[in-house]
């Protein structure tokens, strides 16, 4: 092992092990996760040459030939728990997209929740063994974050009691699902039902479109992959366009909306359970925005202190770079980051499992605020991951931007999630929309309860301007929960900003829409400051559950550091309400700085602690061993420009034109 | 079979054409959404565009240029998002060679005014972008004899150079560098040498598969002592048939982020001989007895970075912020989503008051920077010819102004395209929209040619230096020279209006800087003054230092802007929609970094509100000329690339016939049959 690395790890107060045991929930857990993760590593079968030299066609046929593959192992090591599965794939990938995911983890739940009993017996067991594999195809070309106006239409034909497929613009080609260009024989396609000549909204549809046994697209489907991509190689996102394709009756999703053989239209019952799916997706989205950020500081990190650069003082030797202010500064708030979203994403999973635990006893009122709120923190967190990573990247210089870093492969493979389940800034527009709903609650009397109930404060009172502002406080900066109540008196003071902006809008005789697009700056912010708090308050709770005196000294540093670089960063904030002087801001930075060094000695027993194999780290820099440059080298021997020794371009081109000039 | 595919794509394509499903991107029928936006534009777009290239006469060969360069189809760049790293880099040579070919066909010159547009039209397409670094730095360091000899084998590609820098184990701090270059009296020889893994060169472009010589910086000893750094050009490969010189380990330093199409390479030497003329011996040279001889500055070696960061910024960086507004701006019109309000039909994006946030700030700040571009570009000329007189008087300050402009500029841009890709929601992630191509360019920016924040810190020491000057009272260099000035205490603004005042902007921009770089210099003095080393004191202000750096680069760009603006006063529709650009940007750094304005009561809560309702207020008045004013930078649809950003807006129909072209779609994948179908083999009898 590289002799920094080794000191790093000698020097660290406490033992990673245990905070590793915090993170996944239980030493068992640990034990269990290593076990799973063995099965792959230890398996012949799913090891394969270094992806950032295969092109993209050998990057999907590769998954594919992994996917095909964990399909079988999983069943014949009946690995059937969530988590257990999570696990396996994602060391067997490496975190990466796979070409069946949608088919895994859309086509056959919403098999599982809306499709019939008959359709089950139909559907269901030719998807499980993978005779039938699906996508789910819902976005169009021209519409994503708009369900309504999605263009594909489904005509029902009770002459035949068929429905007819039809793509009729060139938007309402349907454009992005995964695994649909090239692996997909199936698709739940998402279309606005007409019947009896009338539209009765989007209802999901079962459709075939390649042939089986030639994979053929069928008459009437044209289908095919949507193109490179900034990544997701391994994925082969496709487009769907369908010309007058008849499917039976019965291939519409009625388990609650029907249409009957003569083509009555039966309405579904109203159905919160869809909030459920979408805050667990949302839980992952939380959980992945931890995972990748801890990947890239873990890799970060673990460079910058085998990299040696400059000298801090002359004569000595150069210095590894994880002792500059300006490093330290980059990385640790970003590590502090990793930790703070980790324990969002557990906390946001187990609410959603409380709440929906028992259907029948669980108390599903508590869904739409809940649905409402993770809004905000996917958002929050794929915002602050996404710019998270390619600082971390950026922070490993030049070495960082090689793909044998690792770590352009983590971003372009987290980026797109600021995208996807919900575009970020309309993500924060919906919890504003329920942030100013609850302070007008408050506003006329009546209390809220759970993450808002901070804005009960305002009740019975006046609300005036500077109101929030002219609460006395004082704020103890080494104290985690008078930093908590420092961040929720933010929240408030800009939730009210925003809905009084909103009020002025709305008094200039706008209409209720545009005076909502004319706040919605403001209302991003009030959205933001709102999660900002619920991540520093849910990092402070964590603290209370940790009991090793030494894990618990390190993880309150962090905590600090999370907090006060979170005010350093938007001091304005904090200045402008009133909640901090300007003395109490420039001990803000000061402490930042202070923390940096304390936690200094402890930063590669952080990162260990996210307990990431070498394979999935992915990284010539962020290997565990720390032998970086010879093993740069010999990544670089395998470039495919160097397949050859004169490269085959110099008889081509540049010879001839020596001659020539 | 693939061909089969082909053809059948081909003709359903015709037959979508002809049933009007389709209609032609080639033709001029412009987007109705996008057509729209260009009848209100409140001032003359041609005019801008000459303004922009400074002068309608270069406006003219520009786009001579442009129609001799993409009327070529040997410059198409219609497969670049699908090639391989290989495909890439042997497009990138040829492209480079044909383009040499081109311009003597032309008559176009090395030093005529076409060649920076030949390299606007195809930026980021050529080889041999490090083949021009190489031939600068013999330029620059080189003696008259030495430039005699070489430049005209450069110029003719006779032979093609790397500048050989960075290694494995150091890029930022040359002093580390750890290759050797030993000289030898009996035989008049430099012997170079790698003496160990982490001193071998390490991304050179063109070094991996191109290069045939090499400018190669190694640490100098003579009679075993160290004279520091030195340049020496030696050659790698043979000239005959392109194998590596004897003692040379030369290769290609595998897959990046971008740059695919430049072979950026690894060089290993042991035992090279090179004559005593070899080394670059403008500024220092090494006598036949061993004697060694100086002259000028220390700092000469960075002579060639000083130029290299000048040149990127107008080639590969602020082009590239300007062509992301392009895109997202032109998407963010023709793409409608959701309703503003019920009944009404789905809105333009653009008129979002969040979109407009995310991309009129960097309309604004592209604009900044081109101008600003300008300004370095004087002062780099007139520099550049004082320390070739060996003048070295402006030296420092030429040093301290283009590391920090270039760290500002370039963390700007990369954020900027960035927030433009995701601005253009999935479509912007499809390599086919151009921007991942254009962010992931950029993003190597921040790094490459000095790392930001090891250049932040050197203006800051620079200015701690200045700050020095004027408590003691002696002059200071003209970009530093508002240190003096004496400060008004708090912001003079009694309404949101008086935000859109240059010089209350401005003044309040000057504050911060001041502010910030006084705290960090007191600061350093306090900790030196408690016994702490000065070193020690340095890193631990470092934080503070880079953020006062940033406020002092960050004014310098504010206050060109207002220059620019003022200069505009004979072309009125111009000059107001540029000063609208001008309050844009200024008011929007304010907005993004209150607590810098609010700290120490320069401006009040009650002036911060003026400023975000003034700057919101901006964001609708820019929006009504958001097209024309992307218009106006005039990048043609084939520079552009991109399915989402062209001129008629055929956004869709562009994004569908584009993916056709894509090779999963046109080759056979192994997939289906190895590994799909065995699998759905069963479904058949149960279906």
């Amino acid at each position: 092992m590289n002799k920094d690395l080794r000191r790093e790890r000698d020097s660290a107060s406490f033992n990673p092990e245990l905070l590793t045991h915090v993170l996944d929930g239980g030493a068992e857990r640990t034990r269990r996760r290593r076990e799973i993760e063995a099965l792959v590593l230890n398996d012949p079968d799913f090891q394969h040459e270094d992806l950032n030299f295969l092109s993209r066609s050998q990057r999907y046929e590769e998954a594919i030939r992994k996917s095909a593959l964990m399909v079988v192992k999983l069943r014949e090591y009946g690995i059937a728990d969530p988590d257990e599965i999570y696990w396996f794939k994602s060391c067997i990938h490496c975190g990466r997209p796979e070409p069946l995911d949608l088919h895994l983890g859309m086509f056959l739940p919403t098999l599982l929740t809306q499709a019939t009993l008959e359709q089950q017996d139909r559907f269901f067991m030719p998807a499980w063994n993978l005779e039938i594999i699906g996508t789910y195809a819902q976005t169009e070309m021209g519409h994503g974050t708009h369900l309504r106006g999605l263009e594909t239409t489904a005509t029902y034909d009770p002459a035949t009691q068929e429905f007819i497929l039809n793509s009729p613009t060139v938007t309402s080609i349907k454009w992005w699902p995964g695994g649909l260009g090239k692996t997909s024989n199936h698709a739940i396609v998402l279309a606005q039902l007409y019947t009896q000549g009338q539209c009765k909204g989007l209802h999901a549809f079962i459709v075939p479109i390649r042939q089986l046994g030639t994979h053929e697209p069928l008459p009437g489907i044209t289908v095919g992959d949507i193109g490179p991509k900034f990544g997701y190689d391994e994925m082969d996102n496709g487009y769907l366009k369908m010309d007058n394709f008849r499917i039976p009756r019965e291939n519409m999703l009625m388990k609650y909306a029907k249409v009957e053989p003569d083509g009555t239209y039966v309405k579904p019952v109203s159905d919160k359970l869809t909030y459920g799916t979408m805050v667990f997706i949302r839980s992952l989205i939380v959980g992945d925005s931890a995972r990748s950020l801890s990947r890239a500081c873990t890799i970060a990190i673990r460079y910058s202190s085998v990299r040696h650069q400059s000298e801090l003082k002359p004569g000595d030797p150069e210095p590894q770079i994880l002792d500059y202010q300006t490093q330290q500064y980059k990385l640790f708030p970003l590590l502090a980051t990793a930790y703070a979203f980790h324990f969002v994403g557990a906390y946001m999973k187990k609410t959603y499992h409380r709440i929906t635990g028992d259907i029948n006893q669980g108390d599903l009122r508590q869904l739409p605020e809940l649905h409402a709120l993770t809004a905000g923190l996917k958002a929050f967190t794929s915002w602050t991951a996404n710019a998270g990573i390619e600082e971390c990247r950026m922070a490993c210089g030049g070495h960082g931007y090689s793909r044998c870093s690792g770590l352009p492969d983590i971003y372009v493979t987290f980026t797109p999630s600021c995208t996807y389940e919900g575009e970020n800034t309309v993500m924060m527009l919906q919890t504003a929309r329920f942030l100013i709903k609850s302070y007008t609650q408050v506003s006329s009397g009546q209390l809220v309860s759970g993450m808002v109930s901070y804005l009960n404060d305002l009740s019975g009172q006046h609300i005036q301007p500077q109101q929030v502002a002219a609460r006395p406080t004082t704020v103890h900066i080494n104290d985690p929960d008078s930093l908590v109540e420092a961040y929720k008196l933010r929240a408030s003071r800009l939730v009210e900003a925003a809905a009084k902006n909103l009020k002025a809008e709305l008094n200039r005789r706008k209409s209720q829409e545009d005076a909502w697009n004319r706040t919605s700056v403001d209302l991003v912010r009030a959205s933001e400051a709102h999660c900002h708090y619920v991540v520093v308050k849910l990092f402070t709770t964590q603290l209370s559950e940790i009991n090793d005196a030494a894990v618990h000294a390190v993880m309150n540093s962090l905590c600090l550091l999370y907090a006060l670089y979170g005010i350093s960063k938007h001091t304005g904030d904090f200045l402008q309400a009133g909640i901090l002087t300007d003395a109490q801001v420039t001990q803000v930075y000061q402490r930042v700085k202070e923390l940096l060094t304390a936690i200094r000695p402890n930063a590669v027993a952080l990162v260990d602690a996210f307990d990431f194999h070498d394979n999935h780290l992915g990284s010539v820099l962020g290997r565990y061993d720390g032998n970086i440059y010879e093993n740069m080298f010999e990544w670089a021997k395998k470039s495919p420009l160097n397949k050859t020794e004169v490269h085959e371009s110099f008889h081509k081109h540049l010879k001839p034109m020596q001659a020539k000039l | 079979m693939a061909a089969q595919g082909k053809g059948f794509q081909q003709s359903q394509m015709a037959q979508w054409n002809r049933s009007g499903y389709f209609r032609s991107p080639g033709s001029r029928d412009v987007n109705p959404d996008l057509e729209a936006e260009r009848q209100t534009a409140s001032f003359s777009v041609e005019r801008l565009t000459a303004i922009l290239d400074g002068g309608a006469d270069n406006t003219r060969t520009r786009r001579a240029v442009e129609a001799v360069i993409y009327s070529d189809p040997g410059f198409s760049r219609e497969n670049q998002y699908f090639q391989s790293q290989n495909e890439r880099y042997e497009t990138a040579v040829r492209k480079a060679v044909y383009l040499k070919e081109k311009m003597h066909q032309m008559g176009w010159t090395e030093d005529g005014p076409e060649v920076k547009y030949c390299y606007r039209a195809l930026g980021g397409d050529l080889a041999f972008n490090i083949h021009r670094v190489f031939k600068s730095s013999i330029l620059a360091l080189g003696t008259d004899e030495q430039i005699a000899k070489w430049i005209p084998l450069a110029d003719k590609y006779h032979i093609i150079g790397t500048y050989a820098q960075t290694e494995l184990g150091h890029g930022t701090f040359l002093r580390g560098l750890e290759t050797t270059a030993i000289f030898d009296i009996s035989t008049q020889e430099f012997t170079l040498n790698t003496p160990k893994i982490s001193a071998m060169k390490w991304w050179p472009g063109d070094l991996g598969r191109s290069a045939t010589h090499a400018v190669v910086f190694a640490q100098l000893y003579i009679k075993g002592k160290c004279y520091g750094l030195h340049a020496f050009i030696l050659q790698i490969r043979s000239l005959r048939d392109h194998s590596p010189a004897p003692g040379v380990i030369v290769g290609d330093i595998g897959p990046k982020m971008n740059f695919e199409h430049i072979d950026n390479g690894y060089l290993m030497l042991q035992n090279i001989n090179i004559p005593r003329e070899n080394m670059l011996s403008r500024f220092s040279q090494v006598l036949p007895d061993g004697t060694y001889m100086k002259q000028g500055s220390d700092k000469i070696n960075y002579l060639t970075m000083i130029i290299t960061r000048v040149q990127i910024l107008w080639t590969e960086v602020i082009p590239m912020l300007l062509k992301a507004c392009t895109i997202a701006i032109r998407y963010s019109v023709v793409r409608r989503q959701s309703k503003l309000n019920p009944g009404d039909p789905e809105a333009k994006i653009l008129d979002y008051q969040t979109q407009q946030q995310k991309l009129l700030p960097l309309l604004a700040t592209a604009y900044a920077f081109h101008f600003m571009n300008g300004y370095v570009n004087e002062f780099y000329n007139k520099g550049y010819t004082e320390i070739k007189q060996e003048n070295f008087d402006s030296l420092p300050e030429l040093h301290a102004l283009t590391s920090g402009l270039k760290a500002i500029i370039t963390e700007y841009c990369t954020a900027g395209a960035e927030v433009c890709l995701r601005a253009c929601g999935g479509h912007g992630y499809s390599a086919l929209s151009g921007l991942p191509f254009l962010y992931t360019k950029l993003a190597a920016s921040c790094t490459y040619e000095g790392e930001n924040t090891v250049l932040f810190l050197q203006t800051a020491r620079f200015l701690v230096k200045c700050l020095a000057a004027v408590h003691s009272g002696q002059p200071i260099p003209p970009s530093a020279a508002y240190l003096y000035s004496v400060d008004s205490g708090k912001c003079q603004a009694w309404t949101k209006m008086d935000f859109l005042r240059p010089d209350i902007y401005g003044e309040a921009y000057r504050h911060r800087a001041t502010r910030l770089l006084g705290n960090a210099a007191t600061k350093l003095q306090a900790l030196v003054q408690s016994g702490a080393e000065q070193h020690e004191a340095w890193n631990q202000c470092t934080v503070q230092l880079v953020k006062a750096a940033k406020a002092h680069c960050h004014y310098i760009v504010v206050k060109n802007f207002i220059d620019t603006v003022e200069k505009l006063r004979n072309e009125a529709e111009i000059q107001k929609i540029v000063k609208h650009l001008c309050d844009l940007f200024a008011l929007h750094g304010i907005f993004s970094n209150t607590g810098d304005f609010l700290h120490a009561g320069y401006i009040s809560g009650d002036q911060m509100d003026m400023v975000t309702a003034s700057y919101l207020d901006l964001l609708a008045v820019i929006r009504n000329n958001a097209v024309p004013l992307v218009d106006a930078f005039d990048f043609t649809d084939e520079s552009l690339n991109s399915a989402l950003g062209s001129y008629d807006g055929h956004v869709y129909q562009r994004l569908y016939e584009w993916a056709q072209k894509s090779p999963t779609n046109q080759q056979v994948s192994q997939a289906y049959a190895r590994y799909l179908k065995p699998l759905f083999q069963s479904a058949l009898s149960k279906l």
